[in-house]
């Protein structure tokens, strides 16, 4: 090893990650050594190859590095900022303090209706939806017949989304000529008003998002036929029945992605709004507020009475909750999320 | 007597297991039922009169199919319009994904530079932002630029990178073997050159699964046209239905045709392309292994 390639690999290893660099060296050694042609060319032309490459890398990911600075981290801080005042785009932006924050804890009920709403969807949705993933792809992974039309059937209403559908729903809910009543009462059972009444507006939309159950189905299935089925043979033959095989094979596998299907549902439940703007006229969030969550709340005060700073002081509440409850998901899923190859 | 207890195990496994199979299948038929049966509503109920869907119980199959609702629909309000603006929007924004996302998802995946894995960790990050804490302080900056009520707010942020399809992209990119690559640079190409001339012509699947993914994605976006779109005619289909209700009010034999024709494309586009929706859970699923 001759002194260019020493220093070149210093170099790597102060600024990259020190284990992912070691990794990297492993995988270089392997394969064709990129930095061959430093041997020819000696220490100045080596270190402007290493540097081409680094520029040209920072070329590749600028777009994206542009796009987070002025499309999301520049506004979130100026956002920060406004929601200290009384911003409301266009007359005043006074320095008002913590106002915003003590009105929304102290004087303003509806934020607590629409964070109750809000959780209330996110508390039956994510749940709901994970294991209804997860019984749909087991069930498609039993090598039935027929299981790729399945697979269609099941996973169209995720890629059918929109005002369309919403309005589909509300046909669908109807209370005296909708379909969902109406196979209620073949079973004898006096279906409620759904969208028309306080207690059942909530658990109509719940529904309407377990009928798109078949969105995280593809992504359990498609893990699950990554499974090797020497691993189940050969359990069988130790005579673990089938519940055994789930528990001590199939689910530690698919946990990963469990782990994700919670981290971005629950982000994503959190984030509720159209169904309850376009289904409950303009966003007046439906009868007695049962419908006004969080954003639809934040909706009205932000672009309804162009109370900016208000608006902006609920965002960053939101992303506060989101935040504590998407850590303590990582925490906790160091205890049960199983990676391959250990558990670094 | 081994060979008959023997045999007569396998035989009841067998039978056990088509069984098995056999309920398997019935729950599975029944579920398509329930998860189909919204659909043939949307669609019979697009076919019916007003009076037939007023009747009470309801009909499953139209008395007559009434094909003019989706014309008279169409007509009374400006859809043509929408159409083309909703195809405009959607273009510009399917073509800024797929460049951009693979672009910079080639950065993260074969070219090495200080940092790299630090950038890499914050994309990811942003996934976790949910977007209407951004959506706010967003407005504020396009109302400070002048932009509300042109199209620019919404395809302008498409050709700054969206983290998930960075995510998918770079998934995909790290299996093209770097033997590849470096084989490519000893022929004197760089970075641009092997990013455009061999990873995106190997990639195609991948780059249909981006393309289809945010073809729906701008298709059914309703958010950002209701934040910054306020002429009607520059409405994109989503907004335009939402605005079509307040229209025809409670005649929904319209609204179901004008709903049957918005979902139409993404139909049509899901029934095609099906493989890359399978292809697109496939590398994402295998992306949140380690």
């Amino acid at each position: 090893m001759n002194q260019a390639e020493k220093m070149l690999k210093k170099a790597e290893t102060t600024h990259d990650f020190p284990i992912k660099a070691k990794r990297e060296k492993k995988k270089e050694e392997k394969g064709i050594n990129p930095n061959i042609s430093t041997k020819k060319t000696g220490l100045f032309s080596s270190f402007s190859l290493k540097n081409r490459e680094n520029i040209q890398g920072y070329i590749f990911v600028l777009p994206w590095i542009i796009g987070f600075v002025v499309f999301t981290m520049g506004p979130m801080l100026f956002s920060l900022y406004a929601s200290f005042t009384n911003y409301n785009i266009t007359s005043h932006m006074d320095f008002i303090g913590l106002d915003n924050y003590s009105r929304m804890f102290n004087t303003d009920p509806l934020f607590w209706t629409s964070l109750w709403n809000t959780l209330y969807f996110v508390i039956w949705t994510v749940p709901m939806t994970t294991a209804g993933a997860v019984l749909l792809a087991l069930l498609l992974n039993q090598g039935v017949p027929g299981m790729r039309i399945f697979r269609t059937i099941y996973y169209l209403p995720a890629v059918l989304s929109g005002v369309a559908v919403y309005f589909l729903w509300m046909q669908l809910l109807s209370p005296s000529t909708g379909l969902i009543n109406t196979a209620l009462a073949w079973f004898g059972i006096d279906g409620p008003a759904w969208l028309f009444d306080p207690e059942w507006t909530k658990p109509a939309l719940i529904i309407m998002k377990m009928w798109g159950v078949g969105g995280g189905m593809l992504l359990y299935l498609a893990s699950l036929q990554g499974v090797p089925k020497a691993l189940y043979e050969s359990a069988t033959l130790d005579g673990a029945n089938a519940y055994h095989r789930f528990r001590h094979i199939t689910l530690p596998l698919i946990t990963p992605v469990i782990f994700f299907d919670i981290v971005t549902s629950l982000i994503g439940g959190f984030q509720i709004f159209q169904e309850a703007y376009v289904m409950t006229e303009s966003g007046s969030g439906g009868p007695m507020n049962s419908l006004l969550f969080y954003n639809l709340h934040m909706w009205n005060n932000a672009f309804e009475i162009f109370d900016m700073g208000y608006a902006s002081a609920m965002a960053w509440i939101l992303f506060f909750i989101v935040m504590v409850l998407t850590v303590i998901n990582l925490r906790l899923g160091k205890k049960w999320v199983h990676y391959e190859g250990g558990d670094d | 007597m081994e060979g008959i207890r023997k045999n007569k195990f396998h035989e009841s496994q067998t039978f056990r297991r088509r069984f098995m199979k056999t309920i398997i299948m019935l729950i599975l038929l029944v579920g398509s039922v329930v998860i189909l049966s919204p659909v043939w509503w949307l669609v019979s109920t697009s076919l019916k009169s007003m009076q037939e869907i007023m009747q009470f119980p309801p009909s499953f199959m139209p008395e007559s199919f009434r094909w003019q609702n989706y014309v008279e629909a169409w007509n009374t309000a400006p859809f043509t319009r929408w159409t083309l603006n909703t195809l405009f929007v959607t273009t510009c924004v399917v073509i800024g994904n797929v460049l951009v996302n693979s672009f910079v998802a080639y950065g993260f995946a074969k070219v090495k530079f200080p940092y790299r894995n630090l950038l890499f960790t914050i994309v990811l990050s942003t996934m976790l932002i949910p977007g209407f804490v951004v959506m706010i302080p967003q407005y504020m900056l396009f109302a400070e630029l002048g932009w509300v009520n042109t199209y620019l707010p919404l395809i302008v942020p498409a050709f700054f990178g969206s983290a998930f399809f960075i995510f998918l992209l770079r998934q995909f990119f790290m299996t093209i073997p770097n033997e590849l690559i470096d084989a490519a640079k000893i022929d004197g190409a760089n970075h641009f050159v092997i990013w455009w001339k061999i990873v995106l012509p190997l990639t195609k699947p991948a780059i249909a699964t981006v393309a289809i993914f945010s073809f729906n994605g701008a298709w059914n976006d309703f958010l950002g046209p209701l934040l910054y779109l306020n002429d009607e005619s520059l409405y994109t289909l989503q907004i335009g239905l939402q605005t079509f209700k307040g229209t025809v009010s409670t005649q929904w034999h319209y609204l179901m045709a004008a709903s049957v024709m918005v979902l139409l494309p993404v139909i049509l586009l899901f029934f095609i392309f099906q493989r890359y929706f399978i292809e697109g859970a496939n590398i994402t699923g295998g992306g949140t292994k380690g």
